[in-house]
């Protein structure tokens, strides 16, 4: 049965719900029927592959285009521009004016948001400063690094101390050290009350940062929960060595356990490791090495969206 | 409408700022000198060039009593029109063998004679390569008229002067509001072109993307359009200072050598300044929303050429009005709202009545708002699709 986000009253404790939202371009439809719940105060992380309709979500969520059909309320506004004072966004493709000063850059952003300029400015000075920016603050963003730009937009993005953040594939085009400075100012950021949902096709990242997740493909959510509870869509896996190939221990193993190379791999069966250990020494295995693996969150995402789209993300988690 | 209007502010004041403090808006402002510069240089090119080159003569073959008048006379007219409008004249005494004279001087190249005027002032004959009816003709004529009866200097002929009469002021006033409406339409045209682009630019670096996540996007349509209205505007100012400036230097020249307007200096300039800002407005918001439509400068040129075309049929509908405020094409046009404001800066010039101006003001404002709120709607529809695009007979239910 379908719900519908109440135009009065806002669910407690949700930032941001979508129900069945629907987004037609043409013929097309890039977004088929996403539904959301983003707790207030959690970093959120939105996964799938390119082309799975997470940016047209995010648009649709921020009130940049309209869903074709469905509802959104986002920080209890039905229409997101109505919140928009306490958003800031980060887009997937980065856009800034080249002649404009850093400072100068960060402040128009600011007042767009409802920010003096003047404000704007002082604000910009200290938050380029703290990230090491300091004294690029009155040099034009083209004589600025990508890295540095992307990171001055981002302080555009965080300058008039949002209650929503909402960062479009963050991590694009960013060296590994700027990865590591963006996780820390999400986190700082959270930590202040902040809710924030990214979008992502990095695996890895969501992993580190995000406390509930939602996978897209083909423009739907294939799961929407907390990362816990993604990996607990799938049992352990088992990797067994032993001294003694064949024996009565082999039916202690599930028949689909696949060999690779010299160790056995398998899902934890039902009754966990106590049963398995003993049917194990009593047939006679010679335990060389034995692990219980708890699955990643790359595991969960291909038993949750399938191999393609697995392929399609063409990334590494931690399962791997 | 507090919110659209403070975002408008904000990008209205980056757009200016960027505009104004541009290397483009000095070439912007330089504008108007590099038609002049050109004009001066070609003009000064064809002057020397005509002055360099030898004219055409009629050799006279006569006695030095009766070349002396024919030269007197020639040079009666010449007091009147540039000395090199009247036909050069070289003295040449009669020969033995006229004929033979005539086909030598014919067939001279310094001077190059174009004909031999022979038979002095009792009984002239020209031949030559000229046509009876040809202007040199009818200024040889004239001359030996003149110089059969000249009796020396022309009679005095006290001069009172007074204003323009009516036929003059009719045509002048004209002249007035022609080069008027062809400012607005040149200045209107250019200003409508630089905003579509800079659209194309935000678009393209995706700054519009971070614009309309924090601000209605009918605030970016109004924005941009009234920062590039208050460039221009300074830009307007800019200009109406150096000539002020020009004129003052040069004190022959300039306006003061204008016909002045029917509705005087003053509240001509200031109805210039309004109409462009209608005119701006209603253009400038067609174009930006053909802008919304493409995603790059070349779809921008193909896209902008028919409203440019448009645009130019309907300065030439509003330039046929001039000269006749009162008739009914004139009444059409200054009823049609895109050459409403150029059909009434050219009345202005020609008729003094200032209601109709209220009026037509009225009028415009109804379509700008009008146009805003249509332009707006579509600007929004259409700016920030993305995927496969929808025809356009479906934008309205995008």
């Amino acid at each position: 049965m379908l719900r519908q986000v109440s135009s009065s009253v806002a669910t407690p404790g949700l930032a941001v719900e979508a129900v069945d939202l629907v987004k037609d371009f043409g013929e097309t439809r890039a977004v088929d029927g996403v539904s959301l719940s983003v707790p207030t105060g959690s970093i959120y992380g939105l996964l799938g592959p390119n082309g799975a309709g997470k940016t047209t979500t995010l648009r649709m969520l921020l009130g940049i285009i309209d869903p074709s059909s469905g509802t959104r309320r986002v920080l209890g506004h039905d229409r997101p521009l109505e919140a928009a004072q306490e958003i800031g966004y980060l887009p997937e493709e980065r856009g800034l004016y080249p002649s404009m000063y850093a400072r100068d850059a960060i402040a128009f952003m600011g007042a767009l948001r409802g920010l003096t300029l003047a404000e704007g400015r002082r604000r910009a000075d200290v938050l380029l400063t703290e990230h090491g920016l300091g004294d690029w603050s009155r040099r034009s963003i083209r004589s600025l690094s990508k890295g540095m730009a992307q990171l001055v937009q981002l302080l555009g993005t965080i300058i008039h101390k949002p209650r929503l953040i909402v960062l479009d594939e963050p991590f694009a085009g960013l060296d590994a050290i700027n990865q590591g400075r963006l996780e820390e100012l999400i986190r700082r950021e959270a930590r202040a009350g902040v809710t924030i949902i990214f979008s992502t096709h990095v695996i890895a990242h969501a992993e580190r940062l995000c406390e509930h997740i939602a996978i897209i493909a083909s423009g739907q959510v294939a799961f929407d929960g907390s990362v816990a509870e993604a990996r607990g869509r799938l049992r352990p896996i088992v990797r067994l060595r032993t001294r003694v190939s064949e024996g009565p221990w082999r039916s202690a193993i599930p028949q689909d356990a696949r060999c690779e190379g010299d160790e056995w791999v398998f899902e934890l069966p039902e009754g966990g490791p106590e049963p398995l250990l003993r049917a194990l020494l009593d047939g006679g295995a010679g335990i060389e090495t034995l692990a219980i693996e708890r699955p990643g969150l790359h595991d969960a995402f291909v038993a949750i969206a399938g191999n393609k789209a697995a392929a399609a993300m063409g990334t590494t988690g931690t399962g791997q | 409408m507090m919110r659209m209007l403070r975002g408008a502010f904000v990008i209205a004041r980056r757009d200016f700022s960027a505009t104004v403090l541009s290397k483009a808006f000095i070439f912007f402002l330089l504008g108007p000198i590099f038609p002049l510069l050109l004009g001066g240089v070609f003009g000064g090119i064809g002057a020397r060039v005509a002055s360099q080159t030898e004219q055409p003569v009629v050799a006279v073959v006569s006695s030095a009593e009766d070349y002396r008048r024919i030269s007197a006379a020639r040079e009666r007219i010449a007091d009147t029109l540039p000395d090199s409008m009247v036909v050069q004249l070289a003295h040449y005494s009669p020969q033995a063998n006229s004929a033979a004279q005539q086909k030598k001087l014919l067939a001279s190249r310094k001077p190059p004679i174009r004909a031999v005027l022979t038979g002095g002032l009792a009984n002239p004959h020209l031949m030559g390569p000229v046509n009876s009816d040809s202007q040199a003709v009818g200024q040889l004529r004239l001359i030996l008229a003149d110089a059969k009866t000249a009796q020396g200097e022309p009679p005095e002929l006290p001069v009172t002067a007074t204003g323009a009469s009516t036929g003059s002021m009719v045509k002048d006033r004209a002249l007035t509001g022609q080069i008027g409406q062809m400012l607005l339409f040149f200045l209107t045209l250019l200003l409508s072109g630089m905003v579509m682009s800079q659209l194309i630019e935000e678009k393209s670096n995706k700054i519009i993307e971070v614009i309309a996540a924090a601000v209605p996007i009918d605030s970016l349509f109004i924005g941009k359009l009234f920062a590039m209205l208050a460039a221009s505007v300074a830009g307007i100012i800019v200009w109406i200072s150096a000539g002020a400036l020009l004129i003052q230097l040069i004190n022959t020249g300039g306006l003061r050598n204008l016909p002045n307007p029917a509705v005087g200096w003053p509240a001509f300039l200031a109805l210039g300044v309004v109409y462009f800002a209608m005119n701006y407005l209603l253009l400038g918001s067609i174009f930006l929303m053909i802008g919304a439509q493409a995603s790059t400068v070349r779809e921008v040129q193909t896209l902008s050429m028919p409203a440019t075309f448009a645009q130019v049929i309907v300065f030439g509908f509003a330039a046929t009005a001039v000269g006749q405020p009162n008739s009914t094409e004139a009444l059409i046009a200054a009823v049609f709202p895109l050459s409403s404001p150029l059909v009434m800066l050219a009345r202005a010039a020609q008729q003094p009545e200032l209601w109709p101006h209220a009026a037509a003001l009225a009028w415009q404002a109804l379509w700008v708002v009008f146009i805003l709120r249509l332009g707006a709607k579509l600007f929004r529809k259409t700016v920030l699709k993305s995927g496969p695009r929808a025809k356009w007979w479906k934008v309205s239910r995008a």
